[in-house]
Parts: structure tokens; C-alpha cells; sequence
């Protein structure tokens, strides 16, 4: 069954969206869970969060941002054309809380994958205080779904050119230290962002979920690839995940893992700019 | 023939030589010639009451299969090991025979077993090179009924094949993007080339079997669902989780499991990378892989031809204990591969992230285990560090159980795996069947591929009763 791509948007520069046709992992999707794609026969396997599906049209929706090889190959794919393959949906689904206060901290291309969590979470009768974060404002995604399924919203920007200057977790410690009582803080972007986003609120002994974002190969507990320590046991990503108790997660650890292929992602980051060099060169 | 010095010996086969092996992923034994095979099959004595067919899992007529080598008739020999094994190219080459077939072989008492795993490789060879005539597909009648075949390995193979010329109209569901379980992602290019078990799955598809890749039962289809849509199912999952140590710096960059080693090498052909790969691996300087069986040996000769400048095995008992095939164990020294024995792993010390050196403690060892093997206990004050800048953890493998997700009939036991009935392999729910690794723990590919068949009969058995 071909994983065709729909529609293609471009909602930042380097952060696309597509919707793609996948019936079997649109009816059994659930927020939190994600897929494994390889876009091509050479094609690594990664991961991307559902960002959202519609069962009746069999179609998924990944957001993406152009990091390397795998993601800027993606986003070459235009309207038409078919990803090779598409696994999911696998990971566990995020917990269903009801009549909670909830405060969703977001940064980043993970707006995309707090997006389809906070819309459940809002819909099943959660009060959601939103707060969410990019570099500028450009790079700022979602925004209005966001603000449509938020209860209360925060904006920051790194550079201050929309919302307020400064980080996410600035804002929730603010609120934190106002004597703002959350239930839950849900935290997804970039694992520094949510490294510091357990540090705010442990000392106010705040629930803190985060959803993490290992590197992966098989996504069905076969490779140990994406395992990380929580609560001083070995866990992996995909099959005991992606969310976790951010107070117990080893983010140094994480961090780490995730830099373990820097050289090599270099080195086909370079080989694959200079081949699109050459292709663009003889076509045009 | 007579029972002189000649007969006593088996015919050699050639292999690569060490300096060539190292450098490719090409296959080390290069099989026998039709001429070899018709001397090393002549020295079989037929025996009236032949031990070796009580050593093979699935009972191959042996004497019969080698008689029929040793007078050139080569498409009679392949119908008779076809009755009991689909998949003679990849069995040639991977059963440990010296346990199995080979091992009760009488020739042992005054020389050399018959080499019947290269015999039977031989066969398998010989009918995929002649494979246009030879697998041509029979027209079945059609029954009408729908099996559900989960998983890919030889178990699921050999159920899949069975079932559909049975009549049965059998989908595969396989998780992976590519079909062929341990065949495919674990064992390397160099013991099984992979064009060898795409032929075989081609064959299967000939069937009219359809895999559907891409597809996790437990996650995309859940177990319950599919049983609204067919009529039997067979699960045949394997033992595809790593275990790891539990020891300190485990999870160090540099440190892989086995599973993820070889998966990144043989499915998504690391070694191209980044030509026609995009997935990396890192192996350089000294690779230690931790462990003693076959998934050690394949791991550290892997390593070396990636590019390892030193490769060693650190395993706690002694070779004898090593559950590797010996001929696995020689050809692994043969490359260069150093063995360090006694040894186990106590804690893994790396720097800037990145694994350097494993602390070591020496072992000796004790009274025997439930495995009947012998216990290995730690030498008290006896820790020293080995250098490695890679690690490959080949500690062992747990059932895969993510089928079971979101059913709750389905009963395991004890050890992880699902309980059947080891008359019929049916499971605690009516109609589902399991067989192969999910079912044995880690075991072998002849064993899958012989509860599979045996699975394919009670389903019919089953079906037919309907
Ligand atoms: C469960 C899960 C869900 C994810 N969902 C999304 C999503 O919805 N949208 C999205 O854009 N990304 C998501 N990611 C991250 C995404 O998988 C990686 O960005 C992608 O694999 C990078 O591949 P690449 O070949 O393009 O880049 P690479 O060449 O592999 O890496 C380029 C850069 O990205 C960093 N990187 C590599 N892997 C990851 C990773 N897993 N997480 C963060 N940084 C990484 C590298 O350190 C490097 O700096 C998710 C990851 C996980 C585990
Ligand atoms: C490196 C290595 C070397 C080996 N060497 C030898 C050897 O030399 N000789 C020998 O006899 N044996 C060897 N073995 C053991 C042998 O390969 C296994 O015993 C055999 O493959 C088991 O077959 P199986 O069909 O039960 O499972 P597997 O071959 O493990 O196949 C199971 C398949 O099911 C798929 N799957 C799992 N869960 C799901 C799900 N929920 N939905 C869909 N698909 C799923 C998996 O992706 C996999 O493809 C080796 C094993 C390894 C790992
Ligand atoms: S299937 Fe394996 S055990 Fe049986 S005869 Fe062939 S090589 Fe020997
Ligand atoms: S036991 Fe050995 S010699 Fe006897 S029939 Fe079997 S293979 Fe031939
Ligand atoms: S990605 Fe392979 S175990 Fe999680």
C-alpha cells in the first residue's frame, strides 16, 4: 500500500507539514503515539509524532523539522509522491486524565507533537494552560490550534519578536512561584527545554510528564537503540514510552545519546547537500 | 566404495581464504561442486537403522536424500528433503549438524560424519539455480478460508507455505520493512547470503501467499481484530528482544546490543553508508563483544570486516561451554578474533560519552547449572580493564510479546513466551497458534521452520472440522 503524500505545507522555514495517506495507522492512532518512517530504500528508520490523523479519510498528518539527512530528504518529497515505508502507530498512548488542571509547556518543532495531546487532554475536560516557544516568531508553529484548544496561553520567543523574550520554562516558573497550582505540567520540545522544565518544578512537587525523543532503528523494543534510564532502570523509548516521569529521566544521559553519530550525520549532511548541488546544477 | 583410508575422510569444501574474508560480507564456505558432493555422499553407508535421521528436527529421509547425490540424481534428492524441510539452502548452511544430524552420524565411531548439512546445501543450491522448472506452482483448489500468518522468520515461512498449498488463502503480517525474521535482519550475509532467502520468500509469494510489511500486530491490527477477519491464525514472532547486563555505563555511546548491531549492518546495510545507506554505525579500534553464542560470533566477525583493527570475545565460562557451533568458533579464530575467556563485564568506563575501557572480573567455575552447565563465579579482588572503543552486548534474547498487546486471552508463561498445547501448538485462544522462538525461547531455525509445519497441519486439522 503506497504511503502517498496528500498535501504538503510549509508552516516555518525548515518545519513542513504533510498529510499522508496511511488508513491502518489512521484508525488506531492515539495521541502520543508516533511512527517509523524510511522515506526511501536508503532511508534510515525515524521517528515523527502523529500530529493528527482522520480515520475516515485514512490520512495522517507529520510535522517535521529539516535537521539532516532523513528530514531534508522527507521534505523534498512533493505532493504525489509515496514514502517507502510507514510504521505505526507505536509507542504508547499518552495517560487520559479528566477535570484536570494541566499546563503544556511546547517548544519548537515539539508544539507539533504537544498539538494532538493538548487537544485530547482539552477535550476530555482538562483546564489547559498553554505556554509555547520558538527561536522568533517565524519559527513560531501552530499557534492558532493551539490557542483553540488552550484554555490560557503564554508566547515566548528567544529574540522577543513575538510574545515574551525569553524561554518557555521562564514563564512557568513565573506562574509556579505566583502560586499557580497545575495538576500536570506536560512538557515536549527539544530535551534541554525539558531538562529545565523538571528543574522548575520539582521543588514545587509538580506532576511532570515528558515525552521523549531518543534515537531509534526498529521502534518495536527489538534494537535497545532508544533506551534511556528512568529512575535508575533501563527503559526503552519506544515500547515503555515516549512519555515518562520527566523527574526521573537521565536527560544528561539522553543528551548525550542523541550526539553519539555527530560525525556521521556530518559527514551525509555534506555528501547529501553536494549531490542536491549537482542535481540542481544539471537540471538547471 | 570401500571402507578405506579415503572414506574415513570427508570431502573438504572450500572456503574463502582468511585475507579475502575479512576485507567482504561474502560467504566463507563456497559449497560443494556436483562432483564433490557425489564422493562425499558416496561414503555414506546407508544405514539400515539410520541414527542421523533421529538427530534432525524434522526427520529427513537422510540416507534416502544421500543416495539419490551419490547417483547424480539431484531433482529426486531435493522432492525427498522437500518433504520435510521447504528451505534446504538455508538449513544446509545454518543447523548446527554437529549437534543435530551429523552428531548421531555412525561414521563418528571410525572418522569423519558424513557432512550432511553440506550435502543439503548443495541441493538447495542446485535447485535455485535451476529454479524456473523446479518451482513451478501447482494449481491448487482453493478453500475458501483465510489464515493470518504473524511474523516472517522460518517459522512463519514454513506455515505460510504449507497453508497456502493446502488451499488456504494466508496473509503475512510482518512488522519489519523487509520479510525474513532472524534470516533476514540477524544472521550475517557471510553464513546466508540474502539473495538466497528472498528467493525463498519469492517462492512464497508464488504461492500466492501476500506479506503485508509495515504492519505491528499488538499496534496496527490488534490480535482481536483479527480474528474477525480470518479463520485461523498462526504467530510466529521469534525472541527478538535484547537483554543487557544491568551493570553501570551500560548505556554509554559506543555500546550496542547485538540486535541493534546487526540489524544496522544486514537490514539497513550500514556498510554502505553513506553511499547507499543513510543509516550509520560506528566501529573502529578495539570491539569487545560480550557473550558466547552464534550472535556473538556473527556480531565479532562482523565487526571485523567493518573495519575493526582488533575484535575480542569476552565470554565467562570456558570455550567448552560456549553455545556457539564449533565451526563458528574456528573460523572466528581462524580471522583473528582473540577470545577472552573467564571474563565478565562488571562496568563499562568511557569518556566525553563515549565507552573506553570495560572492568573485568575473572571467573572460575563452579558445580553445574539448571543448563548443565557449569557456574560461573567471580574470583574475589581478580578486577582488571580490557581497552574497547565498541561494545556489542550478545547477552541473550527475550520472546517478543508485543502481539499480545491489547488482547488479554492470550496466555505466557512463566519465561515470557506463549503457552501451547504441544500437541497442536494451539494457544489458550481457539484457532490462534503459535510456534518458533515465541514459543521455545531462543532456539534454532530448523525447530521454527518445524513448528511451523507442524502448526500449518493442526490448523488444517482444525479448519477441516469446521
Ligand atoms: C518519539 C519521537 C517522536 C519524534 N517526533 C518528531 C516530530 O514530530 N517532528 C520532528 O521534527 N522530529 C521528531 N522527532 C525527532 C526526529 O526523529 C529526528 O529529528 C530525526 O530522526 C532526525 O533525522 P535526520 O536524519 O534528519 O537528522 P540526523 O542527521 O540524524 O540528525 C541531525 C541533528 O538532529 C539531532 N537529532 C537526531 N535524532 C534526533 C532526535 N531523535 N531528536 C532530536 N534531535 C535529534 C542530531 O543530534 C543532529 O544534531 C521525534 C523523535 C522521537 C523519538
Ligand atoms: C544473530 C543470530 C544468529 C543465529 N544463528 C543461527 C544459526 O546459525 N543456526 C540456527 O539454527 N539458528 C540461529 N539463530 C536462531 C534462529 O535464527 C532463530 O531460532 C529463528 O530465526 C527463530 O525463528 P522464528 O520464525 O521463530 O522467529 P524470527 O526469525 O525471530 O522471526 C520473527 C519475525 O516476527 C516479526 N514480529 C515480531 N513481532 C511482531 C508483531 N507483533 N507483528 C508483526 N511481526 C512481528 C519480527 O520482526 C521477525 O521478523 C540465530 C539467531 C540470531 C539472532
Ligand atoms: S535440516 Fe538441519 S538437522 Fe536436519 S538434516 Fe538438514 S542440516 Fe541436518
Ligand atoms: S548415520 Fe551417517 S552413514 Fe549412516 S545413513 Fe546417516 S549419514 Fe549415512
Ligand atoms: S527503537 Fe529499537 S528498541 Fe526502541
Amino acid at each position: 500500500m503506497p504511503f502517498r503524500i496528500l498535501k504538503k505545507k510549509i508552516l516555518a522555514p525548515n518545519i513542513k507539514k504533510i498529510i499522508v495517506k496511511a488508513p491502518l495507522i489512521a484508525r488506531k492512532a492515539k495521541a502520543g503515539q508516533f511512527v517509523i518512517l524510511r522515506v526511501d530504500e536508503h532511508g534510515e528508520r525515524i521517528p515523527l509524532t502523529l500530529v493528527d490523523w482522520n480515520e475516515k479519510e485514512g490520512t495522517i498528518t507529520l510535522i517535521f523539522q529539516e535537521v539532516g539527512v532523513s528530514t531534508l530528504k522527507l521534505g523534498l518529497l512533493e505532493e504525489g509522491d509515496e514514502i517507502h515505508d510507514i510504521l505505526g502507530p507505536v509507542g504508547n498512548p499518552g495517560e487520559y486524565v479528566r477535570d484536570q488542571t494541566i499546563c503544556v509547556v511546547a517548544g519548537g518543532v515539539g508544539i507539533g507533537a504537544a498539538y494532538p495531546r493538548t487537544k485530547q487532554l482539552k477535550e476530555l475536560g482538562n483546564y489547559i494552560v498553554s505556554i509555547i516557544g520558538a527561536r522568533s516568531a517565524e519559527l513560531l508553529i501552530l499557534e492558532e490550534e493551539m490557542k483553540k484548544y488552550s484554555d490560557e496561553i503564554y508566547i515566548t520567543t528567544d529574540d522577543g519578536s513575538k510574545g515574551r523574550k525569553g524561554f518557555v520554562t521562564e514563564v512557568l516558573k513565573e506562574l509556579l512561584e505566583k502560586g499557580r497550582k497545575f495538576d500536570q505540567v506536560l512538557s515536549i520540545g527539544p530535551p534541554i527545554m525539558m531538562k529545565v522544565t523538571c528543574d522548575v518544578t520539582k521543588p514545587f512537587g509538580v506532576k511532570t510528564i515528558v515525552s521523549l525523543n531518543s534515537m531509534m532503528v526498529c521502534g518495536m523494543g527489538m534494537c535497545g537503540a532508544c533506551r534511556v534510564t528512568v529512575g535508575g532502570e533501563t527503559k526503552f523509548t519506544c515500547v515503555h514510552g515516549p512519555e515518562f516521569d520527566g523527574h526521573l529521566v537521565d536527560f544528561n544521559e539522553l543528551m548525550m545519546r542523541l550526539r553519539m553519530y555527530k560525525e556521521e550525520e556530518q559527514i551525509a549532511l555534506e555528501k547529501f547537500k553536494k549531490n542536491i548541488l549537482v542535481k540542481s546544477h544539471a537540471s538547471g | 566404495m570401500p571402507l578405506d583410508k579415503e572414506r574415513l575422510k570427508r570431502v573438504p569444501m572450500r572456503e574463502l581464504s582468511v585475507e579475502e574474508r575479512i576485507k567482504t560480507f561474502n560467504e566463507v564456505p563456497l559449497g560443494y561442486t556436483e562432483e564433490e558432493a557425489i564422493k562425499e555422499a558416496s561414503r555414506c553407508l546407508q544405514c539400515v537403522k539410520p541414527f542421523c535421521v533421529g538427530g534432525c528436527p524434522v526427520g529427513i529421509n537422510i540416507p534416502a536424500f544421500i543416495k539419490a547425490i551419490s547417483k547424480g540424481e539431484f531433482e529426486e534428492a531435493l522432492k525427498i528433503i522437500r518433504k520435510a524441510n521447504i528451505i534446504p539452502a538455508i538449513t544446509g548452511r545454518v543447523c548446527p549438524q554437529e549437534d543435530q544430524c551429523e552428531g548421531r552420524c555412525v561414521m563418528h565411531k571410525i572418522g569423519d560424519p558424513i557432512n550432511i548439512g553440506a550435502l543439503e546445501r548443495f541441493i538447495g543450491d542446485w535447485a535455485l539455480k535451476h529454479k524456473s522448472e523446479l518451482f513451478k506452482v501447482p494449481e491448487i483448489p482453493k478453500k475458501n478460508k483465510q489464515v493470518a500468518v504473524i511474523g516472517s522468520g522460518p517459522a512463519g515461512i514454513a506455515a505460510a507455505a504449507d497453508l497456502a498449498k493446502m488451499g488456504y488463502d494466508v496473509t503475512m503480517f510482518e512488522a519489519l520493512h523487509e520479510p525474513g525474521g532472524v534470516l533476514m535482519y540477524g544472521i550475517p550475509e557471510f553464513r546466508l547470503p540474502k539473495r538466497i532467502v528472498r528467493s525463498e520468500l519469492e517462492y512464497l509469494r508464488k504461492l500466492g501467499v501476500e506479506i503485508k510489511t509495515n504492519v505491528l500486530i499488538g499496534r496496527t491490527i490488534t490480535l482481536d481484530e483479527l480474528l474477525k477477519e480470518f479463520d485461523a491464525i498462526f504467530i510466529g514472532t521469534g525472541a527478538g528482544l535484547p537483554r543487557f547486563l544491568g551493570v553501570p555505563g551500560e548505556n554509554l555511546n559506543g555500546i550496542y546490543s547485538a540486535n541493534e548491531f546487526l540489524i544496522r549492518i544486514n537490514l539497513m546495510r550500514a556498510f554502505e553508508f553513506p553511499e547507499k545507506s543513510d543509516t550509520p554505525i560506528k566501529v573502529f579500534g578495539t570491539v569487545a563483544v560480550i557473550g558466547g553464542g552464534n550472535v556473538a560470533m556473527d556480531a565479532a566477525r562482523s565487526a571485523l570486516r567493518m573495519g575493526a583493527e582488533e575484535v575480542k570475545i569476552i565470554y565467562r565460562r570456558t570455550e567448552k561451554e560456549m553455545p556457539a557451533r564449533a565451526e563458528e568458533i574456528r573460523r572466528a579464530k581462524e580471522e583473528g578474533i582473540q577470545f577472552k575467556l573467564l571474563t565478565q563485564p562488571i562496568e563499562f568506563i568511557g569518556e566525553n560519552g563515549y565507552v573506553k575501557k570495560i572492568k573485568c572480573i575473572k571467573m572460575k567455575l563452579g558445580e553445574p547449572d539448571e543448563s548443565g552447565r557449569r557456574r560461573p563465579i567471580p574470583i574475589p579482588g581478580s578486577e582488571f580493564e580490557e581497552k574497547a572503543d565498541i561494545v556489542v552486548l550478545a547477552v541473550g534474547q527475550r520472546p517478543n510479546t508485543t502481539v499480545t498487546f491489547g488482547t488479554n486471552n492470550l496466555k505466557l508463561t512463566k519465561w515470557g513466551t506463549i503457552w501451547v498445547n504441544p500437541e497442536t501448538l494451539e494457544t489458550s485462544i481457539k484457532g490462534v497458534f503459535a510456534g518458533g522462538d515465541i514459543v521455545t525461547g531462543a532456539a534454532t531455525v530448523i525447530s521454527a521452520m518445524g513448528a511451523g509445519r507442524k502448526a500449518a497441519k493442526s490448523i488444517n486439522a482444525f479448519l477441516s472440522k469446521q
